[in-house]
């Protein structure tokens, strides 16, 4: 439910997620100063030549990117007036090509791939108080607890809705807000428990 | 940081992702930037947990979109963000959190409504908006389109 990457392997699933980071940032670098809309228009068929190497499932990512046809078309259109139509093509075809290069380290990189690849990030961060095994529990918590927070919110819209026909009033908000603070609280304990933090195992009940 | 502290931030952060499956409102003329009820989830982040805490809430929530989990509202996630229309809006959520934290923590003397009510709007809307619409260098405000846009701009 939560991935959205493409389902069968290519290529560039294949390059380590740490390459394809590094990679990107020194594209979008390289990128940004070139004001020539003939290398830019150049860049862009490569990238739509990888897209399309990806077959239908390739393309079919480009639908996405929809929404954005507006924005590129008023930023373009500013451009335009300001500075003449070779400025107005120019950022529209550079911010496209960022968002095709963006889009294609996303869909070709799993999430625990990229969480490795920035394991050595946050042993740099160490000295600043950043834990790393306590930055993956926090993602896999989020993770998990999305699905966990719609099913307890739709059975309490499904409670409201058998008892009353009125709308469902914002004090049901605050109960839920509540309840799941204390879901919370019990799902820390049970880590603790289970000797997730050691030094706070004994702090949510007094030793007897 | 303790456990407790850990699970909540993640709770809170889950939030703000679970209010992204509420349908939003794409306005053409706020330029692909959506009005959602994601923002409430970081009002939210700030008032119940706190400034510090709930920026951090909305970081771990960003940094987990940005390892591409399609949880922004529309489904949108993936490095591609960072490019897209809206983030400047994202940038600002974490002040936004912060600063909500902060007013709620300061009227700790009003009922809870009232001082949540006020923590949210001063958090929510004025920073919020401050940073998705950025002033202009001749005077104007335009949204702000993210990195490669805005620097386009500039070098433009």
């Amino acid at each position: 439910m939560m991935i959205d990457g493409l389902a069968p392997q290519t290529w560039l699933h294949r390059v380590p997620a740490g390459v394809k980071l590094v990679g990107l940032a020194l594209l979008s670098v390289f990128l940004l100063p070139v004001g020539d809309w003939r290398i830019l228009a150049g860049v862009l068929a490569m990238i739509a030549m990888v897209y399309a190497g990806f077959g239908r499932a390739g393309m079919a990512r480009l639908s996405l990117l929809r929404p954005l046809l507006p924005l590129l078309v008023v930023v373009s259109g500013v451009q335009a007036a300001a500075g003449g139509w070779n400025a107005g093509g120019v950022v529209a075809m550079r911010l496209l090509a960022m968002l095709l290069l963006a889009d294609l380290v996303s869909m070709t990189t799993t999430m625990s791939a990229l969480m490795e690849a920035l394991t050595p990030v946050f042993r740099l961060l160490r000295p600043l108080g950043v834990n790393p095994r306590k930055m993956a529990l926090a993602v896999a918590l989020v993770l998990r607890f999305v699905p966990v927070l719609m099913t307890r919110w739709r059975a309490r819209e499904e409670a409201w809705k058998a008892r009353s026909h009125r709308r469902i009033p914002p004090r049901l908000v605050a109960a839920f807000v509540a309840d799941i603070l204390q879901l919370a609280d019990r799902v820390a304990e049970a880590l603790d428990a289970r000797g997730f933090d050691r030094s706070a195992a004994d702090r949510h009940s007094p030793p007897l | 940081m303790e456990s407790r502290a850990i699970v909540r931030i993640a709770l809170l952060a889950a939030v703000i992702a679970a209010l992204g499956m509420v349908p939003s409102i794409v306005l053409p003329i706020a330029m692909g930037v959506p009005i959602t009820a994601q923002t409430l989830g970081v009002m939210l982040a700030g008032i119940v947990l706190g400034p510090r805490h709930g920026a951090l809430a909305v970081l771990l929530f960003l940094f987990v979109v940005l390892l591409r989990a399609p949880l922004l509202s529309g489904g949108r996630g993936g490095l591609g963000v960072l490019f897209g229309p809206s983030v400047g809006f994202l940038l600002g959520w974490a002040p936004a959190a912060f600063v909500s934290g902060l007013v709620m923590a300061r009227l700790k003397t009003l009922p809870v409504f009232a001082a949540a009510l006020v923590a949210a709007i001063t958090g929510g809307i004025v920073v919020e908006y401050a940073s998705g619409i950025r002033p202009d260098g001749d005077g104007k405000a335009e949204f702000a389109a993210g990195f490669g846009c805005n620097r386009g701009i500039r070098a433009g």
